[in-house]
């Protein structure tokens, strides 16, 4: 077996990335600012996991489901805030209603009055009825749940490198957190509990892309002592952009056969990591790198190094 | 880097064979699965609610009602300590108090005396008792305080540790009842667990039936027996006052209609041997027709013998369901109880009533309830998106390493066995987005071999031999292979400790995908490469440089 594969990737490529270091800042910041107005003024589709209230997911047993019946049935019932739509299939309807007021025996009486106004034509396929309590809770562990995330990060990459990447690596990951947002806000997707699952997913995956890069700035930080920071930076880079790109490439394959084929229940959870493969792959080559321009690094790196363990050792 | 002596192959070798073992008895149809012995049956994936579908219920037991319920039997005691000690036909120590009140969360009243206060403090603290020592050895305190006021009054409080181990006990015991509750149903392997210090949640896996399910989780089914003294007038029915060692009870089913009940019960829930529903011959209604137990059985007979012609009241937690007259002595320990029954009521009831009382009734916090259906058309979308996946990035790899990514994807599929594998073995839950964490762990897995792969086409283009560029590829890659997996899994374990159901599944899946892409990419295609270039005696390596 001698079948070598196809050489499609580049490599030994000059792509000045940090000398468009203004525009991609300039790109980033508007992007960023446009993601916070649009989430302090269109807010995000928060799910009923944050919110509380009732989702039914029902099939109509014979056939295609009329909306308007389904609307007619049980928006008479003085629920507040009803949301009817077509699902997925012509037979199946997400019916949404609002938290009731009344504490946590009022959305469980909701529900029964759903049930019965609906009757036994359809199939009550995902019942979801999250009470005030837990909505409540739910809403606060994902927020912490973030900002731990982005902490912890902090440290680690502070222990395992020097401060400076830490700053780059973190100003990089909350700007993919930023624009997952932005675009969850300017699409009105809905923002449930899964979507900080693949926030902080996208932390884990936009970290990892930018600690390779960070990697061999370090390991070029020692080989070319004397070269200007960010021709070193554009070095490092480059070297690195072919396993960036493959790796890429294949989560990204993985992630849209799942789009495509895993079904609704997982399709925004699924949208928002795509989405976060790519902002994250751009902000690891765009911002967390020219970063370190901005606030310069320490070039001495024979010493102690801030490296926790033995680096392995170069070429025998 | 390349060498490996034979044990260490051994170890290898063993490790990604053990994964793979583990993960084969998922490939068993269901229907052989019987003629396999148990352990093989046992390490299958434990499939979640989302897929398998079922109902997960977190509820929550009403603390309130439970600390209202200790302060009536605190006012009880303390009535008794002031009533004093009986001592032939008289009683010494009696104090006069008035303004014996139990409110929210104490008990109060006033010494009618004020003279009397400091021996009414003195007789009450006769109450206050240590609490017994927790499992670590600790004693928590007393079960009540006791405290003057400076207006005269003396106030008794259960202590905060007194009820804290008050709900504790309570919510163990209804774990058990749920239990028997939900097996009447006829589920299989429902879990219960405690959450925090008053919550259960229960899922019960392929039962759909949520609201059979609610109705038999809710209800505490307090039931108790008590001769009625009289049908309450409208005016008590209103106030709620009636004369002492009564009380007045509403009717379930007949709106405005209210009984006065004596406090003494003939029997309780406790009694009942056993219970089932039934169509009675009579009336051709459903009836839940009971069985007492020895002692209830005996006590049940006497009353009823000196009781013919009163009627006597059926109270399901706090509500009559039936006031029936006593025709005659009813000595066969066995009954009736007829109300407002459809068959599936009355079968509710009977479970409730074979299963056990809660202390309190739960409340539901948080309700998910998934179709079978719908479960099986997410697995199978699951299964093909991963296998979909699975194709594309194997082909993918395959084009860009050659040979080597041959070996990245002979480690690939090991790898997603072995999460399989470590899966079943853990009897971790797979849920949907678990799915979705094994199709991703596809995608991220080969990021190793790639960044090792760069690597080793980097040092040749350096003008190394084949040899040399591939042990400083995979020496050099290993620190960044290293960082860039300890920050996922840094990820991932906040995302467990965020975790609830769904989510934490996705976290586990991640993590275990974490361990078993390093094995795989940096041990196991390494063996594979070493071996490769034993037996071609390569001077060149097959990728494209």
């Amino acid at each position: 077996m001698a079948f070598k594969g196809i050489d499609f990737v580049p490599h030994g490529t000059k792509i000045p990335f940090v000398s468009m270091r203004n525009i991609a800042f300039i790109l980033s910041g508007l992007a960023m600012l446009a993601s916070i107005a649009l989430f302090s003024t269109k807010g995000l589709n928060y799910g009923i996991d944050f919110l509380g209230g009732t989702s039914i997911e029902v099939r109509h047993k014979a056939g295609p489901a009329n909306i308007a019946d389904v609307r007619r049935q049980v928006g008479g019932l003085g629920f507040g805030d009803v949301q009817i739509q077509q699902f997925n299939d012509p037979r199946d309807v997400l019916v949404r209603i609002e938290l009731q007021s009344g504490g946590e025996e009022a959305n469980q009486k909701a529900l029964d009055k759903i049930k019965v106004a609906l009757g036994d034509g359809f199939e009550f396929r995902n019942t979801e009825v999250i009470g005030p309590t837990v909505s409540g809770e739910l809403t606060r562990a994902g927020i912490i749940a973030v900002i731990t995330a982005i902490f912890v990060v902090l440290i680690y990459i502070w222990l395992r490198f020097e401060w400076q990447f830490s700053l780059g690596a973190v100003i990089a990951l909350v700007h993919d957190i930023v624009l997952t947002i932005g675009i969850f806000s300017l699409l009105q997707l809905e923002f449930t509990l899964s979507i900080i699952a693949a926030l902080l997913t996208i932390v884990g995956y936009s970290l990892n892309d930018t600690v390779v890069v960070y990697d061999r700035v370090r390991e070029n930080l020692r080989k070319f002592k004397k070269m200007p920071l960010n021709e070193l930076l554009d070095v490092s880079i480059n070297e690195t952009l072919s396993r960036t790109i493959l790796t890429s490439v294949t989560t990204l394959i993985a992630l849209v056969s799942l789009f495509v084929f895993g079904g609704e229940v997982i399709r925004g959870f699924v949208f928002a990591m795509i989405w976060g493969v790519v902002v994250g792959t751009y902000s690891s080559i765009f911002i967390a790198s020219p970063v370190l321009l901005l606030v310069g690094v320490k070039r001495d790196w024979s010493g102690l190094g801030g490296a926790k363990y033995k680096e392995p050792s170069t070429a025998k | 880097m390349l060498h490996f002596s034979r044990w260490k192959t051994f170890i290898v070798w063993g490790f990604a064979l053990l994964g793979v073992l583990c993960a084969a008895p998922n490939l068993i149809p269901e229907k052989d699965l019987a003629s396999y012995p148990q352990f093989v049956q046992n390490l299958r994936l434990n499939l979640g609610l989302d897929l398998r579908g079922g109902s997960h219920l977190l509820l929550k037991m009403d603390k309130d009602l439970l600390i209202e319920k200790q302060i009536k039997v605190l006012r009880g005691n303390v009535r008794t300590v002031l009533r004093g000690k009986r001592d032939g036909a008289a009683r010494t120590g009696a104090i006069r108090y008035r303004d014996l009140s139990a409110k929210k969360d104490r008990v109060e009243f006033k010494p009618s005396d004020p003279a009397d206060l400091e021996k009414a403090y003195q007789a009450v603290r006769t109450l206050i008792q240590p609490l017994p020592s927790t499992s670590f050895g600790t004693v928590p305190g007393n079960n009540v305080d006791v405290e003057k006021t400076d207006d005269g009054r003396i106030v008794v409080k259960p202590s905060e540790p007194a009820i804290t181990a008050k709900i504790s006990t309570s919510l163990d015991s209804a774990i058990e009842v749920l239990r028997r509750r939900v097996d009447a149903l006829g589920t299989t392997e429902p879990s219960i667990q405690r959450q925090g210090e008053d919550r259960i949640l229960l899922q019960v896996p392929g039962y759909d039936d949520a609201d059979k399910l609610k109705a038999v989780v809710k209800q505490a089914a307090v039931l108790s027996f008590h001769l009625v003294v009289r049908p309450a007038n409208a005016e008590e029915a209103a106030d709620g006052l009636t004369e002492p060692g009564t009380t007045i009870f509403p009717s379930k089913d007949q709106y405005s209609t209210h009984y006065i009940l004596e406090d003494e019960p003939l029997i309780t829930g406790a009694d009942l041997a056993n219970a089932r529903q039934e169509i009675s011959p009579q009336s051709s209604r459903p009836v839940v027709s009971f069985r007492l137990n020895s002692r209830g059985a005996v006590r049940f007979g006497d009353v009823t013998a000196a009781n013919v012609g009163r009627p006597f009241a059926i109270v399901l937690d706090g509500e009559v369901i039936s006031a029936p007259t006593i025709q005659e002595a009813i000595t066969g320990g066995s009954g009736q109880i007829s109300g407002n029954f459809t068959v599936s009521t009355a079968d509710d009831l009977a479970i409730l009533l074979r299963s056990g009382s809660l202390e309190a009734p739960l409340t539901i916090l948080e309700e998910r309830t998934v179709d079978a259906s719908l479960g099986a058309d997410s697995i199978a979308a699951g299964k093909l998106a991963a296998i979909i996946g699975l194709v594309g990035v194997v082909a993918f790899i395959l084009m860009a390493y050659g040979t080597f990514g041959l070996y990245a994807n002979i480690a690939l599929l090991i790898n997603i066995s072995m999460i399989i594998g470590a899966l079943s073995l853990l009897q971790a839950t797979l849920t949907l987005p678990g799915i979705a964490g094994i199709v991703l762990t596809m995608g991220m897995a080969v990021d190793a071999n790639v960044l090792i792969f760069e690597r080793i086409r980097e040092e040749l283009r350096a003008g190394k031999t084949a040899i040399s560029a591939i042990e400083s590829g995979y020496s050099r890659a290993l620190s960044t292979i290293l960082d860039a997996n300890i920050t996922t899994f840094l990820a991932a374990i906040i995302l467990f400790w965020l975790g609830s159901g769904p989510v934490s599944g996705f976290a586990v899946t991640l993590s275990i995908g974490i361990f078993t892409s390093v094995f795989t990419a940096f041990v196991l295609t390494r063996w594979l490469i070493a071996w490769w270039l034993r037996s071609q005696r390569s001077k060149t390596v097959d990728m494209p440089i």
